[in-house]
């Protein structure tokens, strides 16, 4: 599983494997925002922790098409499904893999672009926080979208309408997280909820797509 | 298929029956609400496709998973059939509650959690319709929208309860349940029973007829293929 | 016609959006039985093959 998961992380940095590309992604919706929305600090501090979380979603979402697509073209995925190891947990890898390259990355990078929108400062360690928590749940959830498509020509913009309606407890939570951290008042609440659904999505969604992987690969 | 045939006459006249009563009696014999005014009139539209539009998801989850245990062919298909009938339900509701808030709130649309979960609930049905049609292969094609029934109905809940969690809204709480106080009044409550009584009898029908256009598309396919070996 | 009062708009509106909606979608379901029924015809008398 080890090898698996540093097998996956190397084609991931080599150069056209898609590493950086949803951090650019990411910058730049920090950065279009304000050009969008005007200049005004109070206004951009209040939208600060929706815009990270939205940010941080659809740059999850950008890369998630390519968590299968590359080993079940070149047959890898065949090879996968009779190793040793389970497919669920090759899938549960595969997940932790992307949320190492993308999700993580993100987390560090989102209280740089909180500078850039203004965050107001007890939102932060909230932004993190969240994030750290929240981006795992994204990974797995693609990575099931991911498992459904895989077997399509085109599967990108249908990964996209399958997969965002599943964000939408994650985004919840994790953008009022943020945003009741920075009112001072009730933030845990909502990261234990955030967490609740990483834990949940970690122990189930595996077995859901390597179900669909084993449909795909009939 | 022989069933189906013998019982689609007689659904579809019972819910047109169902549907003409309860509509004029709503429509015309109710008296308008001392605080609604005539658009208390609307909640012979709303209430039932709002219900169907979930009872709907719930079907294609119990057959989905009657698919994906006892692989029923005809349980799939009752799945795909009942999908657009669902969206259709949703977009029902959306609309009319639209119609109904505008004057009565003010607004057209506003972010309160009930309005917010129904919105949720037509994207997972445009996705489900949508991997439908996207799998060629009939049976693959089964499975994964069986799964994704299955992971979407969880991942509808839990987002019911984090809109709630989200924003208290403006919409009223449940008007059906049997063991309230502010239930609606009778005068508006017997019409209203038409209605959904309507509106169930309308889906089923619906869905049958679109299962048996499933079944022969289904049989189509396989005389081709046949056609073509030979 | 009942007295719809000021709501006129809003009440008609909602029966009309839930008529055309219901009428596409049944038009839509028939539409597609009765061309799926003559398809299936089609077939099965080029090949001799009907039942059920």
């Amino acid at each position: 599983m080890t090898a698996l998961l540093l097998r996956d992380l190397r084609l991931a940095t080599r150069a056209g494997g898609g590493f950086g590309l949803g951090l650019a992604f990411f910058l730049l919706v920090a950065v279009l925002v304000p050009l969008g929305v005007g200049p005004e600090p109070a206004l951009l501090a209040r939208i600060a922790p929706g815009i990270l979380w939205v940010g941080a979603l659809l740059a999850c979402l950008l890369s998630l098409d390519r968590i299968f697509a590359l080993d079940f073209e070149d047959g890898s995925m065949d090879l996968l499904a009779i190793a040793p190891i389970p497919l669920e947990g090759v899938v549960a890898v595969k997940a932790l893999a992307h949320w190492l390259v993308t999700g993580l990355p993100l987390t560090l990078l989102s209280p740089v672009l909180g500078v850039l929108l203004n965050l107001p400062g007890p939102g932060y360690v909230w932004l993190v926080l969240s994030l750290a928590l929240g981006t795992p749940a994204l990974s797995l959830i693609g990575a099931f979208g991911a498992a459904l498509t895989v077997g399509l020509k085109r599967g990108g913009l249908l990964l996209s309408l399958l997969v965002l309606p599943l964000y939408v407890p994650t985004l919840i939570y994790g953008a009022e997280a943020v945003r009741r951290g920075v009112d001072g008042q009730g933030a845990p609440t909502a990261l234990l909820l955030l967490a609740g659904i990483t834990a949940g999505a970690a122990a189930l969604l595996p077995f859901a797509a390597a179900a669909a992987i084993r449909v795909n690969l009939r | 298929m022989q069933t189906s045939a013998r019982l689609l006459p007689w659904l579809a006249g019972l819910s047109v029956l169902c549907l003409t009563a309860g509509g004029i009696w709503g429509f015309f014999f109710t008296p308008d609400d001392f605080r609604q005014g005539s658009t208390v009139k609307i909640i012979y539209l709303h209430v039932p496709a709002a219900m169907m539009a979930i009872n709907g998801w719930i079907m294609m989850l119990v057959t989905s998973l009657i698919w994906l245990i006892r692989r029923h062919h005809v349980s799939a298909l009752a799945a795909k059939a009942a999908g657009p009938v669902g969206l259709t339900m949703t977009v029902i509701a959306l609309v009319t509650g639209a119609l109904w808030g505008q004057p009565m709130w003010g607004t057209w649309w506003a972010w309160d959690p009930r309005l917010t979960s129904f919105l949720i609930l037509t994207l997972f049905y445009l996705g489900y319709i949508a991997l439908w049609s996207a799998v060629e292969d009939p049976d693959t094609a089964a499975d994964l929208t069986s799964v994704l029934c299955i992971v979407g109905s969880v991942f509808a809940v839990l987002s019911r309860y984090a809109v709630n969690f989200w924003n208290q809204g403006l919409h009223q709480g449940a008007s059906l349940s049997l063991d309230k106080e502010e239930n609606v009044a009778d005068v508006f409550y017997l019409p209203l029973l038409v209605c959904i009584a309507g509106f169930v009898l309308l889906f089923v029908t619906l869905v049958l007829l679109r299962t048996r256009t499933e079944i022969r598309a289904r049989r189509l396919q396989s005389l081709l293929a046949r056609e073509r070996m030979a | 016609m009942p007295d719809l009062g000021k709501y006129a708009v809003a009440v008609l509106g909602s029966y009309g959006a839930t008529v055309f909606l219901l009428a596409v979608l049944v038009g839509v379901s028939l539409w597609r039985s009765a061309r799926m029924r003559r398809a299936l015809r089609e077939v099965e008398a080029r090949q001799g093959t009907t039942h059920g």
